[in-house]
């Protein structure tokens, strides 16, 4: 018995709390400091509310752009989250979507005149995976067996991703002939199919927006990553060593080999941005496409709690807060580009930092005695 | 209750009542503690005694109730409060700074002004007078990490009483001395209540009480249900009031049978990176039917020892035998290899590798089997079959409250170990390595996890027991080796040996 200082006591919410009710909170009182502000620069915050919520869900266009986005940020939530379980923090996901990029386009550039356009789009997307995969492979070897830290590594890897895809953009994959530093287009039969195009079929009528297939891969793999992590056994020894390395080496599982395994699976899920963004949009390699969406993963795994679900609603909120808040300062001019990030800054703030900030209340409503 | 002693009360506790949640942790206690006094506090693990010292040290506050200090009503805030007071505590885990020298770690928190040298000439006066009124002596200018872990204790003790402290409360004293050690340590206690210095000692160890105490209070469910005079009473009426029942600690077994050899190593040796040898040439056979001890002073081996026969750490020369496996620095192997063997493993230090805290029961059940049916099919958990498991387990082995869907840091220390137990002797190992099987689990579930491992020797399993409890090694063990200094120094037959005997040995090497 030890009479070290408790930790401060904290008692356990419900699990329905801690997943659904405490991100809530978190986003309404993000909001409430969001309309201070708005009041504050004149504008009707309740209106403003308004229009962003109609900017991102008002019509089946809205929605179609509020979901293409969330599909980015379910890529790469869930590649910071598979990782965060193995204890291990990728800061690289920006980095290793640009990279399965440079697969994904390599493949269809290589193989779209050669091969049936279905093989060459699984092809492509596994492409993405493998150099996405790759590009955290190496800092995760860095780590796993000469001790550099993966947050550092993976944040330099950023930038040397950054640097090697605008020498080859501008040298070696540029179209002949184009001043902008793009490849040629992929095949038309190479590219991914927009939703609007795969609901007419079924006899479904909805606006053309970016959205397309890749919304229901990354969906797919919210469900693969469950299973992994919950459901198998290599998932469990992730676990263990993300929550106790010292008891997945009693247990026998190689911290190495786990390292390499949880870095190459977060780095194989940020591949899936480049499938989203090249093959279901862009349909070329451009400069840039992963815009920033690596680094809201790791806002969007810390508002989903790791949990595929949790990221999966965090990243429609992100993507309709990315849609709505386009909407919103094209109709209000007082609310710019920079006010839509502030809101954004904002939901991170309070459903990251400040996670915990509501909790003592919500335990005084909800808390389970003992 | 009507305190025992007429003396007048240094520390008084009126109607103390502590909840957390659903669990009434003290129950309503009064008490007083005379000045000048060695006090034993006694009780098992929950019984309340850690919550009640806490509150008394300002670490919780009481939901109702009043301390009294001098028999003046006090307001413990926090330890700062309590410090004020004159109350000091030693930890049962040292708080110094390795690489400071004990003047250092003395005016750490007291430095008396920005500059250091006036404090520490302060500093210097005052050890020498504590030196010399207590005959607490350690050299002001050597380095913590070079002391013994008796002196360190004795610079705690030295910490606490510059502060000024008129009245000491001590966790655990003696968990990491030899037995020679704390007999130093009772030495300097005695002492310190001839000079009119408070003593009170939380402890599992009724032998200890026995000897050094004057009075003892006994808790159980959070509530005071005796205080005795030590020249009153008897272990054995102690032990019984902490459980509430009569309480066998001695265990009626059976000569060991034994069977042939599952384990040997021969000049096992292990040296670390920066050249320090941690095991130096060990030899040791394990026969399947018997219980081998491992006795000595934590921090000499033991925990390596366990580490390399259990696969975590490859020897760095010498040889290992598992089984019918060959192990050494060429042929290295991992602890699922080991497990693969028949081999299982009790590690010492249950939090940090024995289970997982975030983890349900269920998980922390399969730790380390994850990848064995019937929980795992192609790497598939088979979640209904894991709980199943579970509850099996906690069924047999009592593990309480019976909820695999529990997270294993809800359990108490000693649920914990024995679902660790119970998961490792499940699978009917062929060897067991069992590391400290019963640290902080309380007496009833000692005596229960005691018999689970002497019915698995019978059965044929080759066990191996490393504790610093010799009481525990004595009454388990049908052989007895000492480790000192990374190597085994000797080896002593169960029945021919007590606490005199390995103590010696022990503290000699």
């Amino acid at each position: 018995m030890s009479l070290v200082a408790p930790r401060s006591v904290r008692r356990p919410l419900p699990r329905w709390v801690e997943i659904a009710v405490l991100p809530l909170v978190n986003v309404a009182l993000a909001f409430l400091v969001v309309g201070i502000i708005a009041r504050t620069i004149g504008v009707d915050s309740f209106h403003a509310l308004k229009l962003l919520l109609v900017g991102a869900f008002g019509s089946s266009e809205s929605i179609g752009y509020t979901l293409y986005y969330a599909t980015n940020f379910i890529f790469t939530g869930l590649a910071v989250a598979v990782a965060f379980h193995a204890g291990l923090f990728n800061i690289g996901g920006e980095g290793q979507a640009y990279i399965g990029g440079l697969g994904c386009g390599l493949a269809v550039l290589a193989l779209d005149r050669y091969l049936p356009g279905p093989l060459v789009i699984v092809l492509a997307i596994l492409a993405a995976a493998a150099f996405g995969a790759a590009w955290a492979a190496v800092p995760a070897w860095m780590q796993a067996w000469r001790g550099s830290h993966i947050v550092i590594t993976t944040i330099m890897f950023n930038f040397v991703a950054s640097a090697l895809m605008v020498y080859l953009m501008v040298n070696v994959l540029i179209a002949p002939g184009s001043m902008t530093a793009q490849s040629r287009g992929f095949a038309e039969s190479a590219s991914l199919p927009s939703m609007q195009a795969v609901l007419k079929s079924i006899g479904i009528a909805v606006a053309p927006s970016a959205l397309n297939l890749a919304f229901v891969l990354a969906l797919l793999s919210s469900v693969a990553v469950w299973i992994f992590l919950w459901r198998t056994s290599w998932g469990y020894a992730l676990r263990t060593m993300g929550h106790n390395a010292e008891a997945a080496i009693y247990a026998g599982t190689s911290i190495r080999r786990m390292t390499m395994l949880a870095m190459c699976l977060s780095g194989a899920l940020a591949g899936g941005v480049a499938v989203n963004e090249l093959l279901g949009v862009h349909h070329r390699i451009v400069l840039d496409f992963p815009a920033g969406y690596g680094f809201a993963g790791i806002a969007v795994a810390l508002m989903g709690r790791s949990h595929p679900l949790g990221i999966v609603l965090a990243a429609l909120l992100f993507g309709a807060l990315q849609q709505g808040g386009a909407e919103l300062s094209f109709e209000i001019p007082a609310m710019t580009r920079e006010m839509v990030v502030v809101i954004q800054g904002l939901v991170i703030l309070f459903c990251g930092a400040l996670a915990h900030l509501p909790r003592p209340w919500l335990q005084a409503l909800f808390g389970r005695r003992g | 209750m009507q305190s025992l002693t007429a003396a007048a009360a240094a520390i008084e506790l009126r109607g103390i009542d502590k909840s957390f949640g659903a669990v009434h942790a003290v129950r309503g206690v009064s008490l007083a503690i005379p000045r000048g006094s060695i006090t034993g506090i006694v009780g098992e693990n929950g019984a309340g005694k850690s919550t009640l010292m806490s509150i008394l040290y300002g670490l919780y506050r009481a939901d109702a109730g009043q301390i009294l200090i001098d028999d003046r009503p006090v307001d413990m805030a926090s330890p700062r409060d309590a410090i004020a007071h004159g109350i000091g505590m030693v930890h049962q885990h040292f708080m110094l700074v390795d690489t400071f020298t004990v003047l250092e770690n003395l005016v750490l928190g007291a430095e008396g002004g920005p500059l250091l040298a006036g404090g520490f000439a302060a500093a210097r006066a005052e050890l020498t007078r504590l030196g010399q009124e207590y005959g607490l002596t350690v050299d002001p200018d050597a380095r913590i990490a070079d002391l013994s872990v008796g002196e360190q204790q004795r610079v705690e003790i030295l910490k606490v009483l510059f502060r000024g402290a008129r009245m000491l409360i001590l966790d655990e004293p003696s968990a990491v001395l030899t037995p020679q050690e704390t007999d130093r340590l009772f030495e300097i206690l005695k002492s310190l209540r001839a000079r009119g210095v408070t003593v009170v000692l939380i402890t599992h160890k009724l032998r200890e009480i026995m000897a050094v105490a004057d009075r003892v209070i006994v808790m159980r469910q959070g509530a005071v249900v005796a205080e005795r005079r030590t020249t009153e009473t008897s272990t054995g009426e102690l032990a019984e009031l902490m459980v509430g029942r009569k309480i066998r600690l001695d265990l009626d077994k059976a000569p060991a049978v034994h069977g042939q050899t599952m384990l040997a190593a021969r000049d096992l040796s292990l040296v670390d990176r920066r050249g320090v040898r941690l095991l130096n040439g060990v030899d040791l056979e394990l026969r399947a039917g018997e219980i081998v001890g491992i006795a000595g002073v934590s921090g000499n081996g033991q925990t390596e020892l366990l580490q390399v026969l259990s696969g975590i750490r490859p020897p760095t020369a010498g040889q290992l035998e598992v089984c019918g496996r060959v192990i050494d620095p060429a042929h290295p192997i991992d602890p699922a290899e080991m497990r693969a063997l028949g081999l299982a493993h009790v590690p010492e230090d249950r939090l940090r590798q024995g289970l997982v805290a975030a983890f349900e029961a269920s998980e922390t059940s399969i730790l380390g089997y994850q990848d064995q049916p019937p929980y795992c099919r192609n790497h598939l958990l088979d979640v209904p079959a894991v709980d199943k498991h579970c509850a099996e387990l906690m069924r047999r082995f009592d593990v309480r409250p019976q909820t695999p869907g529990l997270r294993s840091s809800h359990f108490s220390g000693g649920n914990q170990q024995k679902l660790i137990l119970a998961r490792e002797m499940s699978r009917l190992p062929k060897v067991l390595l069992v590391g400290q099987p019963t640290r902080g689990v309380d007496i009833g579930a000692i005596e229960f996890i005691h018999r689970e491992l002497v019915k698995s020797r019978d059965v044929g399993c080759a066990i191996l027991v490393v504790s610093v409890e010799l009481e525990e090694i004595l009454s388990l063990a049908d052989r007895i080796l000492v480790m000192s200094g990374g190597r085994i120094i000797g080896e002593v037959a169960a029945d021919q040996a007590d606490e005199r005997v390995l103590g010696r040995m022990m503290a000699d090497a």
